[in-house]
C-alpha cells in the first residue's frame, strides 16, 4: 500500500484534526457513497506481483520471434548507460520543472534536447516534446491553421496511416477538412497535381513524410516546393524514424516550415506503442505558435547561467481557452532518454547506427527479392524499411511466417487495400544475418506451398 | 562541492571521440543517392564516462520525490514504487512491438484489460479507454466523444462547456480545441458550485459541464448528485476531471455522482512517475451510452464460460478492436502509454480495493493534519474538513509584510521542500495549495510543518529573509523576463 502510517500515527493525527475516525473524515452524502464491493484486481505481495507479471510476460512473444516490424516503432540497440542515467530517481520522480531553482539539471537536459532536435532537423527551434509522432503532426497542423487562418490541410497518402487517422480525429474537433495526395508508382508522393490543388489557397499546409510509410525517401521536389511557397501554404514535414535524420538531408534543407516527428528510436523501447516522444521544430517566424513547454536559458539574479520554462504566455495555464494548445504534461522523461542516447552515441555513433540500418536493409532486400516470386513494390530509395510484394495475399504470407517463428512485417493491405499483396519489412542494426537467412528460407517455403496449393 | 554551472553537452567532447556501440560502418553513400545524403551532422562526440558525469551532475541539481517532499496541490506527488519500473522493463513486455499480432500480445492485452476493468469498477464507469497520453489529452478525447455523441443525436446546438472558476487551465484550453465556448461558473461562499448557479447556466446550448470532485479547493462538492441531475435535465453531459481522484477511491465514485465521462491521471493517482513532466497517462472512462464513441482501438475480451483461474483475465483471449464505426478515431500513434499501464496495474495489485480505499483515507488524513497544524499562522479561507488537499491564503501576510505566496514557496526550497502549488485556484488571492499524499510519514509532515511555521514567523519578523529566498539552491531566483524577451531556446556555437 506504500502508506507508512502506524495505528498510533493515525490516532495522533486524527486527534490534531479533531475527528474521531477515518470513516468520519471521508464521509460523503449517502447518495454518492460507495455501496457495492469493488471489482478491482486482488491485493498481492510484491513477490506475488512479480510472479503475476512474469505470467503476463510469458503470454507475449517479444524476443521469441524474429521480427521485421517497424512502421513507426523501431527496435534499436540501447546502451545500458542510457537506462542507468535516466532511471536515476532525481530524474524519474521529478515534477514538471516549474520551480527552476531546484530543477536546473532537468531544465538544462530539456534545453539540450531542444538543441538536439533543432540540430537534427536543421530547424531553428524545437519544443520540449509532445506525446508522440501522430499528435506532433496534429499539433503541427494546428500551428499552420493558426498561421494561415485557413481551414483545410492536404496530406500525402504516404504519411503514416495512424498519423493521418489521428489528424482526422483532431480535425473533426476543429471542423477542418483533411484531403489527401496520392502516391506515385515509385512509392513517393505524387506531386503532379499539387500546384493545381493549391491554386485557390484553401490549404493551410501540405504534409509529407520522409522517409515515408513505405520507407521511401520522399523529400519534395523543387517544383512542388515552389507551388507551396507561392500560395503561402506551409510545408509540414514528418519524420517517423528519427534515426534517418542522421543519414538523410534534414527537413529544413528540403523546405519544411514545421518539422514534426517521433523520437522513439533514440533510446526508447517500442513498449507496445508507448510512451514514445513526439517533437515539433520550426522557424523563428512560427516560434510563438509552437505548442507545449519550452525551456530557455537566462540568468539568475546573481548573474549566473540559469534555465527556466519560458514563453508560457502561449500555454493553457496562462491563456486558458486562447492557448496554442491544451497540452500540459508532455513526454519529458522519454525526451531525457533520447537526450542521453544522443549524447552517448554522438555524431559518429549515430551515423554508424544509421549506416548499419541502411546496410542491413539492403541485405534484407537483396535476400528476400532473390527468392523467386518476391519483388520490391516501389523503386524509390529507402532508409530502413521497404514494401515487398509477395505471391498471393500478404496476410496469408504473414500467417505462414508466424507458424515458422517469424513476424515478417506489416500487412500493407490493412491500410491500403490496393497493397494487399505487400508486406512492409524493416531491418535495423539489431537485425542479424541469421534472421535474414531464416526469413528468406521461410519465404521460399511459403512460395513453394502457394504454388503447390494453386 | 558541485560546480555551479555544467557546460552544455555541446561544449564538451572532441570530434571522433566515439563510443563503440556498433562496429565501424560503411559510408552512407554506398546505400543512398548522392542528393539524399546528409553531409553535416553537428552533434558532439563524448566519452561514455563524460556523458555519465554530465547527466549525473544534472540529476544532482534536480529535486525528485526520491530526494525531497512535494506538497504540491493538484499534482499528487506520491511515492513511485520501484517494482513497477522493474515490471515495465521486463524484456517481453518492453520489447513488444505495437503491430505484433494479437495472438503474440495476449499478456499485454490482458494487462490493459485488467486495468480497464479495475478502473471501471473503482470509478463507476461502464468502460475505460487507455488511449490518451495525459490528462489534457484525455480532456480533449472526452470532449470529442461528447461532440460525436451530440452529432449522432442530431443535436448541433450544444457548443458550450461549463467550467467552475476552480477549474484547471486545461479545461477551457481543451474546450477550445473542439470549437466549444466556455462559460465560467463562480463558486459560492462555501467554495463550491451551487445548484442555483448550475441551473442558471445549463440550457439547450450546454454540451458538457466539467468538474472535479473534490474541487481544487480540496472541498467535496456535496450537491454533486443534484448538480449532475440539473445538467442532465438540460440535456448536457457531466465530465469528471480526475486530477483529484486520489481523494475518493473506494469511498465515492464519479459514476454514482452522475458523471458520464471522466479521466484519470495515472501519473498522479496510480503512482506512475512524473518523470519531470511526462510521460503521463490519462485513461478516459465513460458511461454506457458513450461507449461506442471511445477512441480506437479498444481491448476486446472473448468471454469464456467460466474463468479458469484466480484472476479475471485468466482463461480469456483478447484482441485489439479497430472496427468501431461510431468511434471518434485514434488519439495517438499507438494504443496507449503501455509501459505505464504495466505500472498502474502493478499498483492496483499492490493495493487491491481495500488498499486503494485506505490510500484515499490516509491522503485525506495527511492533508487535514497539515491544515490543522498551521491554521493559527496563516489564513485558511475555507477552514473545514478538507479532502486530499487544501488551500491557504497569504493575502494578509502580504498586506502586513510584503511577503507573497510565491516567496513562501521559494523559502521552502531552501529548507529542502518543493514549493506548494501557488496562485491556483485563481479565486483565492495569494493562494497556497497543499497536497501531501498518503505516502508521507507523520515525521516528514512534522518536518514540513515546522519549516512552514518557521517561514511564516520569519515573514513577520524578518520579511526580507523570505523575499531573498532561495539562497541554498543551484541558482537564485531566475530572470524570467529576460528569458521571455530574449528567447534562448537552443545552444549555438557562436553564442555559446
Amino acid at each position: 500500500m506504500y502508506t507508512p502510517h502506524t495505528p498510533r500515527d493515525i490516532e495522533e493525527m486524527l486527534a490534531v484534526v479533531g475527528v474521531a475516525s477515518l470513516d468520519d473524515l471521508v464521509r460523503v452524502p449517502d447518495a454518492v457513497a460507495v455501496r457495492a464491493p469493488l471489482d478491482v484486481v486482488p491485493a498481492l505481495s510484491e513477490i506475488e506481483i512479480a510472479e503475476r507479471f512474469a505470467g503476463f510476460a510469458a503470454r507475449t512473444s517479444a524476443g521469441g520471434y524474429d521480427s521485421f516490424l517497424g512502421a513507426g516503432a523501431y527496435r534499436h540497440y540501447v546502451p545500458p548507460v542510457v537506462g542507468a542515467l535516466a532511471m536515476r530517481g532525481e530524474f524519474l520522480t521529478a515534477y514538471t520543472p516549474y520551480q527552476a531553482e531546484v530543477s536546473q539539471g532537468y531544465l538544462q537536459a530539456i534545453y539540450e534536447w531542444q538543441t538536439y532536435v533543432a540540430l537534427l532537423t536543421g530547424m531553428r527551434v524545437a519544443n520540449a516534446s509532445v506525446y508522440d509522432g501522430a499528435t506532433a503532426l496534429a499539433e503541427g497542423v494546428i500551428m499552420a491553421l493558426n498561421a494561415t487562418g485557413r481551414k483545410a490541410v492536404l496530406v500525402s497518402r504516404a504519411v503514416h496511416p495512424n498519423y493521418r487517422a489521428v489528424l482526422r480525429t483532431y480535425a473533426g474537433g476543429l471542423d477542418v477538412a483533411v484531403d489527401e495526395l496520392p502516391y506515385a508508382a515509385d512509392g513517393t508522393t505524387d506531386t503532379t497535381q499539387l500546384a493545381a490543388a493549391l491554386a485557390d489557397q484553401r490549404y493551410a499546409a501540405v504534409v509529407v513524410q520522409s522517409p515515408n510509410f513505405f520507407g521511401a525517401i520522399d523529400a519534395l521536389p523543387a517544383a512542388a516546393l515552389a507551388a507551396i511557397r507561392s500560395t503561402k501554404t506551409l510545408l509540414v514535414g514528418v519524420t517517423a524514424e528519427a534515426l534517418s535524420l542522421a543519414a538523410l538531408v534534414p527537413p529544413a534543407a528540403w523546405g519544411v516550415d514545421i518539422a514534426v516527428g517521433e523520437g522513439q528510436s533514440f533510446g526508447n523501447a517500442v513498449a507496445y506503442g508507448g510512451p514514445h516522444v513526439g517533437f515539433i521544430a520550426t522557424t523563428d517566424e512560427q516560434l510563438r505558435r509552437i505548442p507545449g513547454r519550452l525551456v530557455g536559458r537566462t540568468l539568475d539574479k546573481d548573474g549566473r547561467t540559469a534555465y527556466v520554462l519560458t514563453l508560457q504566455a502561449r500555454e493553457q495555464h496562462i491563456r486558458r481557452e486562447k492557448a496554442t494548445s491544451n497540452i500540459c504534461t508532455n513526454q519529458a522523461h522519454c525526451a531525457l532518454v533520447a537526450t542521453i542516447y544522443l549524447a552517448a552515441l554522438g555524431a559518429t555513433g549515430l551515423r554508424d547506427v544509421a549506416a548499419h540500418n541502411l546496410a542491413r536493409t539492403a541485405q534484407l532486400r537483396d535476400a528476400v527479392t532473390a527468392v523467386p516470386g518476391y519483388a520490391v513494390r516501389f523503386a524509390a530509395p529507402v532508409f530502413n524499411e521497404f514494401a515487398l510484394r509477395v505471391p498471393g495475399n500478404a496476410a496469408d504470407a504473414l500467417d505462414a511466417l508466424r507458424e515458422r517463428g517469424i513476424v515478417g512485417g506489416l500487412d500493407l493491405g490493412r491500410f491500403y487495400p490496393e497493397l494487399a499483396d505487400c508486406v512492409l519489412m524493416t531491418a535495423t542494426e539489431l537485425t542479424t544475418p541469421a534472421e535474414i537467412g531464416r526469413l528468406a528460407a521461410a519465404l521460399a517455403e511459403i512460395a513453394t506451398d502457394a504454388v503447390a496449393r494453386s | 562541492m558541485l560546480a555551479p554551472e555544467t557546460p552544455p553537452i555541446f561544449e564538451t567532447g572532441q570530434p571522433g571521440r566515439a563510443n563503440r556501440y556498433v562496429p565501424p560502418a560503411p559510408p552512407l553513400s554506398e546505400f543512398l543517392p548522392a542528393a539524399a545524403v546528409r553531409h553535416e551532422l553537428p552533434l558532439p562526440d563524448n566519452s561514455e564516462l563524460d556523458v555519465i558525469r554530465h547527466f549525473t551532475r544534472l540529476s544532482q541539481k534536480t529535486f525528485g520525490i526520491d530526494t525531497n517532499f512535494y506538497p504540491l496541490g493538484s499534482c499528487t506527488m506520491k511515492y513511485n514504487p520501484r517494482i513497477n519500473d522493474a515490471l515495465a522493463n521486463l524484456p517481453a513486455l518492453r520489447d513488444l512491438h505495437p503491430f505484433a499480432p494479437d495472438e503474440l500480445a495476449q499478456g499485454a492485452l490482458a494487462i490493459m484489460w485488467e486495468l480497464e476493468r479495475s478502473l471501471a469498477s473503482l470509478f463507476g464507469m461502464a468502460a475505460f479507454s487507455l488511449n490518451p497520453a495525459a490528462g489534457a489529452h484525455a480532456e480533449l478525447t472526452a470532449l470529442l466523444i461528447a461532440k460525436a455523441y451530440f452529432k449522432k443525436k442530431g443535436d448541433a446546438r450544444r457548443t458550450t462547456v461549463i467550467v467552475p472558476d476552480t477549474a484547471h487551465g486545461t479545461n477551457p484550453a481543451s474546450a477550445a480545441m473542439v470549437g466549444y465556448n466556455v462559460v465560467s461558473l463562480k463558486s459560492d461562499a462555501r467554495g463550491r458550485v451551487s445548484l442555483e448557479a448550475i441551473q442558471a447556466a445549463a440550457g439547450p446550448d450546454t454540451a458538457v459541464c466539467m468538474m472535479t470532485n473534490p474541487n481544487t479547493l480540496g472541498l467535496f462538492e456535496d450537491q454533486i448528485h443534484e448538480i449532475a441531475a440539473a445538467v442532465h435535465a438540460a440535456g448536457g453531459l457531466m465530465y469528471y476531471d480526475g486530477a483529484n481522484a486520489n481523494a475518493l477511491m473506494g469511498n465515492s465514485r464519479p459514476g454514482d455522482m452522475g458523471f458520464d465521462l471522466m479521466h484519470l491521471n495515472l501519473h498522479k493517482t496510480f503512482s506512475i512517475p512524473h518523470g519531470g513532466g511526462g510521460a503521463g497517462a490519462g485513461p478516459v472512462g465513460v458511461a454506457a451510452h458513450l461507449v461506442p464513441f471511445l477512441p480506437v482501438p479498444v481491448v476486446r475480451a472473448d468471454d469464456v464460460d467460466e474463468a479458469s483461474g484466480r484472476w479475471p483475465s485468466d482463461g480469456r483471449t483478447f484482441a485489439l478492436d479497430f472496427d468501431r464505426p461510431d468511434s471518434i478515431g485514434p488519439m495517438r500513434s499507438f494504443w496507449s502509454n503501455y509501459a505505464h499501464m504495466v505500472r498502474a496495474l502493478a499498483y492496483c495489485y499492490a493495493n487491491g480495493a481495500e488498499g486503494l480505499t485506505r490510500v484515499s483515507q490516509l491522503a485525506v488524513l495527511n492533508a487535514n493534519y497539515i491544515r490543522a497544524s498551521i491554521r493559527d499562522l496563516i489564513d485558511i479561507p475555507y477552514d473545514e474538513i478538507n479532502r486530499h488537499e487544501f488551500v491557504a491564503s497569504a493575502q494578509s501576510i502580504k498586506r502586513e509584510t510584503g511577503v507573497r505566496a510565491f516567496d513562501i514557496g521559494k523559502a521552502l526550497l531552501d529548507r529542502g521542500y518543493h514549493a506548494p502549488t501557488v496562485y491556483f485556484p485563481l479565486l483565492v488571492p495569494e493562494c497556497i495549495m497543499i497536497e501531501p499524499t498518503e505516502t508521507e510519514s507523520k515525521e516528514t509532515l512534522d518536518g514540513f510543518i515546522a519549516a512552514l511555521r518557521e517561514i511564516l514567523i520569519a515573514a513577520r519578523e524578518n520579511p526580507q529573509s523570505v523575499i531573498d529566498a532561495p539562497v541554498n539552491t543551484a541558482v537564485s531566483r531566475v530572470d524570467e523576463t529576460r528569458a521571455a524577451r530574449r528567447p534562448d531556446l537552443r545552444w549555438e556555437p557562436e553564442k555559446g
